[in-house]
Order: C-alpha cells, then structure tokens, then sequence
C-alpha cells in the first residue's frame, strides 16, 4: 500500500498529519519540516551529510539527525526538538552555568544527544559522555565545558556561575 | 532543501514481509529499498539523483528482530547497529560485531543505520562487512519464489554488485558463533577515532591447538574493508596460515600472501601503499595477540 493521507506523527506534542496538511510530502527531510514548516528554528543545517550532529533531535526518546530522516517514515512516532524540551531540565541550566555555549550552532544537538544519554544512564562517565556526543561536532568551546555542563547536569551539581577554568 | 519530491503516491510503505515482496516482485529495480537511509539520503540531500519511488522497510517490524540459536545469532536485516551493539549475548559471543556496529557513524547515525542496509548498500568501506566475512556469516534473501541462504562469502560480486536477484530483499544475516577458544580482533583504522570512514579495517578469527612447542593454526578466517572495490576475505592468507605456528609466522609471507587477496586503491581517503603496509600490520598484530 502507498503512502497516503494516512501518515501522522507528534511533533513537540502536537499532531501533525498528511490529511489536514501539515506533512507536505513523505520524502521531505525532518529538518525542513521543523524549520520551513513548523517554523522551530532552534535545529540546525550544519553539514547535511549526518556527520555533525547540528540537526539532531529526537524520535521516541532516540538521538536521530534530522537532515537524514525522510518523514514518512516517521508514522506514529513522536518526535522532540529543543524547542520541546522543558526548560526546567538540567542541562539548560548546567549548559548556562558552564559555559557551555558560544556561537550556540552546536547546541540544541548537544543538548538533545545528552539528554538521550541521560535517560539511559542517569549517571555516566565522563567517557560515556564523550562517545554519547561523538557526532555532535562544536568548533567554538573545545568540548571541556560541554562534557562538564552534561556532568554536572547528571549529579545535580549548581556550578558557581563565576570563574571556570 | 531535499532532492526532487517523491509523492505519497510512490512512497510504499508496507506493514508485512508478504507485502514487500510483492512490491519488489512487481517493481524490480524500479523502487528503491530504504530502512535507516543514513546513506542513501547523503547522495539525495546533494540533489544527485531525484527521488525515486521507495519501498520503505522501516515499519516491518519482523525484519528487525534479533533471535539467538544455539549456534549462531540470526539478525533480522533492519536491526539498527544501535541495538546489535547493545544486544547481550552478541556483545558477550560476537564482540567483534558489537564492536563494528558501534563504530558504525556515531550514536544518532547507529540509531537509525541497519545492518542489511550496510550489506545492501556494498560501500567496500562499510564498517560490519569485515566481521561478517570473519565470522563466517549467512546471508538469507527472499522474494515471492522463496527464500534461500548462501554464505556472505561471495555475496558482492563486484563494485556495488551483489548475489541480490531484483525481485529479492534481504532479510536476515545469521552469525554463528566461533569456537569457545578462538582467539578475535577487529580494527578500524579512519582519520580519526569517531565516525570516519574507514581507511583499512580487519576482522580476524584465529582458532589455534596449544601443544609444548605452542600454538599452531586450526584455521583462520579474515576480513577487510577499503582494501578492495568490495569487502573482501582472505583466502590465500587463510590457506597460508594454516598449521603454521604463530611464533613462526613470517612477516613477509603475510605480505606476499596478502598481495594476493586485497587491491587497494589510491583515492581521497589514503592510499594503496599505505593501505597495504597497514593490513600487513594488523593481521601480525593479530597473530602476535592470538600468541
């Protein structure tokens, strides 16, 4: 059976679907989706080969590069960007108080590839941290605050918001 | 923005096996097969070809099953290398593949990314092909006739080319598992530690007999990827080794033998000469460990 009207997915919580036009066509990216359509622009076009990371989001919890996903395959899925992550979450405050940020391309990603992490290891190692974020590429910061914003999100650490290394 | 639209229309995404094939049985080569298309959407995303009509396996949920035989594990084509790598008792009896299927892209590309994809899409740079080649693998392909195993030994049978007939789909890979002492190594060796393509990689699995004089070879079985214009195994290198004890093993005999079975190429990742010092250096590296 083709592909009809019958797709549908979440989005950040709401409903889209093909039959009230809101999914234009199977084969759009997921990326185009989020930015052209859904107008959620907190995901980035870095490379559009699914090396860096910069379009990742998340599909049922699952780190995926959006650039790389067609959306019909994304029936009855539900799919998180930044913009539906609650800012209460630990790692929005443990990216600010590290430092974590400078041209902030990166970060929507790193921030979605942590919290994928951290829902299957509340606590992990630094190396964990590092293999959880290898695809997600920041040429600004070095990656030394990022790993210590994820680990310092893990163990509920309040950095002091002055100093750093 | 994406490649030249498919329309729903020619978007087929069916929710059996039967279904499937009866698709590829009627449109052949006309649809393109697609699961975790971590590749296939590369080449899209560049506007290289349209889009074409695809017969999109992502929803059969029978074709990503994982099943542990008593003898080997049997891996259904769209397993994503996310789960291969986290799977218990392929991590505890297939290291090797656990450990290629994790070296596979990074975690968002793992997530997606299937294992019959990396067969089906014949890279000779694919990362899963060497340890399959190593372990021995089946592949099992279907299609409205029937279904039928054959080694992967032979699957790709030139530069992107396979034994696929065009009304046939991959369906599983089944992996048995090496003798209790065998002794395993896999290397990939990229620009870089994460996510790259690999330069040269190898998988080994070397089965010795331990006698006072030390370990001889029972035999061994190899497989390599981007020394070749598909993944290759090692034939005159296996027969070479066979009975040789380790502590005897000849740099140069290695060499000759592998001149045989591997044609690297020059091309934008490194070089032959390069290539072929590195494969030589990783199955002495495996024959030092198997020691």
């Amino acid at each position: 059976m083709s592909l009809g009207q019958g797709l549908a997915f979440t989005l950040n919580g709401r409903t889209l679907s093909a039959a009230e036009g809101s999914i234009a066509s199977p084969s759009m990216r997921l990326l185009d989706l989020l930015r052209l359509q859904a107008g959620f622009t907190g995901t980035k076009e870095g490379c559009g080969e699914g090396e860096c990371g910069a379009c990742a989001v998340l599909v049922d919890g699952e780190l995926v590069n959006s650039c790389l996903v067609p959306v019909g395959q994304l029936h009855g899925r539900s799919v998180t960007s930044i913009e539906g992550l609650p800012r209460t979450d630990p790692l929005v405050e443990g990216f600010a108080r590290a430092g974590a940020t400078q041209c902030g391309i990166c970060t929507p990603g790193m921030v979605l590839a942590a919290r994928a992490l951290l829902d299957r290891r509340p606590d992990p190692s630094l190396d964990e941290v590092r293999e959880a974020l290898a695809g997600n590429l920041c040429r600004c910061t070095g990656y030394a605050r990022i790993y210590s914003a994820v680990l310092d999100a893990a163990a509920g650490v309040r950095p002091p918001v002055e100093g750093g290394t | 923005m994406s490649a030249g639209a498919a329309s729903a229309a020619d978007w087929h995404r069916p929710s059996s096996l039967a279904e499937a094939l009866a698709i590829r049985s009627r449109a052949g080569s006309a649809v393109v097969a697609i699961a975790g298309c971590t590749d296939l959407m590369v080449g899209w995303n560049a506007g290289a070809r349209r889009l074409p009509p695809v017969l999109d396996l992502s929803a059969l949920d029978e074709l990503a099953a994982i099943e542990v035989g008593p003898d080997a594990v049997t891996i259904g084509a769209a397993a994503s290398c996310a789960r291969i790598a986290t799977h218990p008792v392929i991590a505890a009896r297939l290291g090797m593949l656990a450990a290629s299927a994790r070296q596979t892209g990074s975690v968002a590309i793992q997530n997606r990314a299937t294992l019959g994809g990396n067969i089906m899409n014949a890279s000779p740079a694919a990362d899963n092909p060497p340890v399959l080649l190593a372990y021995g693998a089946r592949v099992t392909l279907a299609s409205v006739r029937g279904s039928r195993t054959v080694a992967y030994e032979g699957f790709h049978t030139g530069y992107k080319r396979t034994l696929a007939e065009v009304d046939e789909l991959l369906v599983s890979v089944t992996v048995p598992f090496p003798a209790s002492d065998a002794s395993i190594h896999y290397r990939k060796v990229g620009t870089r530690r994460s996510q790259a393509i690999s330069k040269v990689a190898m998988a080994a699995v070397i089965a010795t007999t331990v006698d006072g004089a030390g370990r001889q070879v029972r035999a061994a079985r190899f497989g390599f990827a981007s020394v070749g214009p598909v993944p290759l195994s090692a034939p005159t290198l296996s027969a070479a080794l066979m009975g040789e004890r380790l502590v005897a093993v000849d740099r140069d005999r290695v060499e000759h033998a592998l001149a045989t079975d591997l044609s690297p190429v020059d091309d934008i990742r490194s070089t032959a000469a390069y290539r072929r010092q590195v494969a030589v250096n990783l199955v002495m590296q495996a024959i030092a460990e198997a020691g």
